[in-house]
């Protein structure tokens, strides 16, 4: 275990979550959750709404602790990666400063982390090159578009080349037109990358398009039902067309029926899940 | 678009125009004393005439409430500061500073002129001072505690240090409460030194000018410094304003 586990981006064995509440016993978010994500692989969570996918996110971020169980983030404690910044982090809001400009929103994790004036600014072009905001790097974010917001946010989680990616809906926000062109260029950006991805959704063909594998979770107490491979190839065939094929169509009723456990309720379910 | 702006800076001119019109000619045609209410032309030529007397005793006034209003911003910026960082302190402070926001602040201005001796401004800088205080402390104080989770969640994950996270986030981010408590007592630190000039100290000043006109029955002469007081007022106001509205450029959406 301890040697693998060096190749492992994040480990997550037995975790559960208890959130106090008002009246007694308190609300079960996690329960006995185990998954490991190995170095470079993208991995979906995906179950409906409270199901605990933030939570289980948040875990592995360290911005919050779990009640039980044990999370290892490259071997070593969530705490200990976080302080280390070895994971970048995106959520639904772009969550930028609107004080900042495009530019200095992505500068504001190496500012903190010391980076030099000038090795901040080449860094901040190329990543304002890479997500495609070429022009806008001394906007304010109030003259973006949501999805120009949450390019910057994405374009920030990659400023310090993390290893490991943890976005909580980042794509949530935006129009179905935005949404797919994020995420061919979020397939892009991995690919270009090679880090460990674990991505927030509740879209079943956005799970399916850019995950080697999907968590299905179950609602309260979060529980992981099943974990299926999507076997659609690497990061470079995530493409445009890899939306029409026939394995893709495949996958994504595979992840349907196993969110809703069986096919037959899966059918009926199937006008309210196709995003 | 040029042709409403025109229509929105022209109409209240006009209208403006129109009421002293009216005014004047109530005045007249109804024979209506001066110590009643005088005519805008009696006043506008009172003004005109006096204006330097105008001018030196707003420029009292008007300095008054400047010192007071930078003394009281300055104390309330960092009092809300050591508030939001110093638990104990904020539990201390709490109700003092909750039921110093009830007193009437110019009504200490006869013990403070008794204080500091009536031949000296010490006594209304202070009012002005005290009375700019409040709403700085309780606008900065909000500003300084809505932190939107986000950024909080953000910070954590930089691990940035606590004084990082007050630097990158916190202050920015009440820097537009902070202007707006800043425009509030800009009003407030006015009206107070105004007001205190009529419970003592040196004899000049916008409030001491009115008065005495009143007495020595210069009735537009009075109202020669009531519109210089109306225009201290109105410059403190416009300056706050655009201190309030550059604070809040670019602040629409995150
Ligand atoms: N800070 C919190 N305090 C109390 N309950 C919480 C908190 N965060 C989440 N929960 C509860 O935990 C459950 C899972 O929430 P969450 O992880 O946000 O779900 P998801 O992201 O899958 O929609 C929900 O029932 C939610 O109400
Ligand atoms: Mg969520």
């Amino acid at each position: 275990m301890s040697e693998s586990s060096a190749e492992l981006a994040v480990s997550v064995a037995e975790v559960g979550k208890v959130f106090p509440a008002r009246k007694g016993g308190g609300v079960s978010a996690l329960e006995a959750v185990s998954v490991d994500i190995a170095a470079g692989e993208f991995v979906s969570l995906i179950g409906p709404s409270g199901c605990g996918k933030s939570t289980l996110m948040r875990l592995v971020a360290d911005l919050d602790s779990p009640s039980s169980g044990t999370i290892t983030v490259f071997g070593k404690s969530a705490r200990q990666a976080r302080r280390d910044q070895d994971y970048g982090i995106a959520f639904q809001q772009a969550g930028l400063l609107p004080w900042r400009t495009v530019r200095e929103n992505i500068e504001l994790p190496l500012q903190l982390h010391g980076v030099g004036k000038a090795a901040r600014r080449a860094r901040a072009s190329e990543l304002i090159e890479l997500v495609g905001l070429g022009d806008f790097g001394d906007r304010h974010p109030d003259q973006l578009s949501g999805g120009m917001q949450q390019r910057v946010a994405i374009a920030r989680s990659l400023a310090e080349s993390p290893r490991l990616l943890l976005m909580d809906e980042p794509f949530g926000a935006l129009d179905e037109m935005t949404r797919e062109r994020m995420q061919t260029e979020l397939a892009r950006l991995r690919a270009e990358t090679g880090a460990a991805v674990v991505f927030v959704t509740h879209s079943i063909p956005e799970a399916v398009y850019l995950s080697d594998r999907v968590v299905v979770m179950s609602p309260r107490p979060g529980r992981i039902v099943q974990v299926l491979d999507m076997k659609l190839g690497g990061a470079e065939d995530r493409t445009d067309a890899l939306r029409e094929d026939a394995h893709f169509f495949e996958r994504v009723s595979a992840v349907r029926e196993a969110l809703h456990g069986d096919p037959a309720s899966a059918a009926r379910a199937r006008g309210a899940e196709t995003r | 678009m040029s042709r409403s702006r025109t229509v929105r800076i022209l109409a209240p001119i006009l209208f403006g125009l129109a009421v002293l019109a009216l005014w004047q000619g109530l005045v007249v045609a109804l024979h209506i004393l001066p110590f009643v209410l005088p005519g805008p032309i009696a006043i506008g030529t009172q003004f005109g005439l006096r204006a330097p007397f105008v001018l030196t005793s707003a420029l009292v006034t008007a300095g008054n409430a400047l010192a007071g209003l930078l003394i009281g911003t300055v104390l309330a910026a960092v009092f809300a500061a050591l508030t939001a960082s110093v638990r104990v302190l904020d539990e201390l402070s709490a109700p003092l500073v909750t039921a110093a926001s009830v007193i009437p602040i110019v009504s200490l201005a006869p013990a403070l002129y008794t204080m500091f001796g009536a031949d000296v401004q010490t006594a209304r800088v202070l009012i002005a001072a005290l009375a700019a205080f409040i709403p700085v402390y309780f606008n900065t104080l909000r500003g300084l505690r809505t932190v939107q989770p986000i950024h909080r969640d953000l910070m954590r994950s930089y691990a940035a240090s606590r004084w990082q996270a007050t630097r990158a986030v916190t202050v920015p981010g009440a820097l537009p409460y902070f202007f707006t408590g800043v425009r509030v007592a800009s009003s407030l630190a006015v009206i107070s030194s105004l007001i205190a000039e009529d419970f003592g100290g040196p004899i000049n000043g916008l409030g001491t000018s009115i008065t005495s006109a009143v007495s020595s029955s210069n009735y537009p002469l009075a109202w020669a410094f009531v519109l210089g007081a109306i225009i201290t007022g109105l410059v403190f106001y416009c300056v706050t304003v655009g201190l309030e509205t550059a604070a809040t450029w670019h602040r629409a959406s995150a």
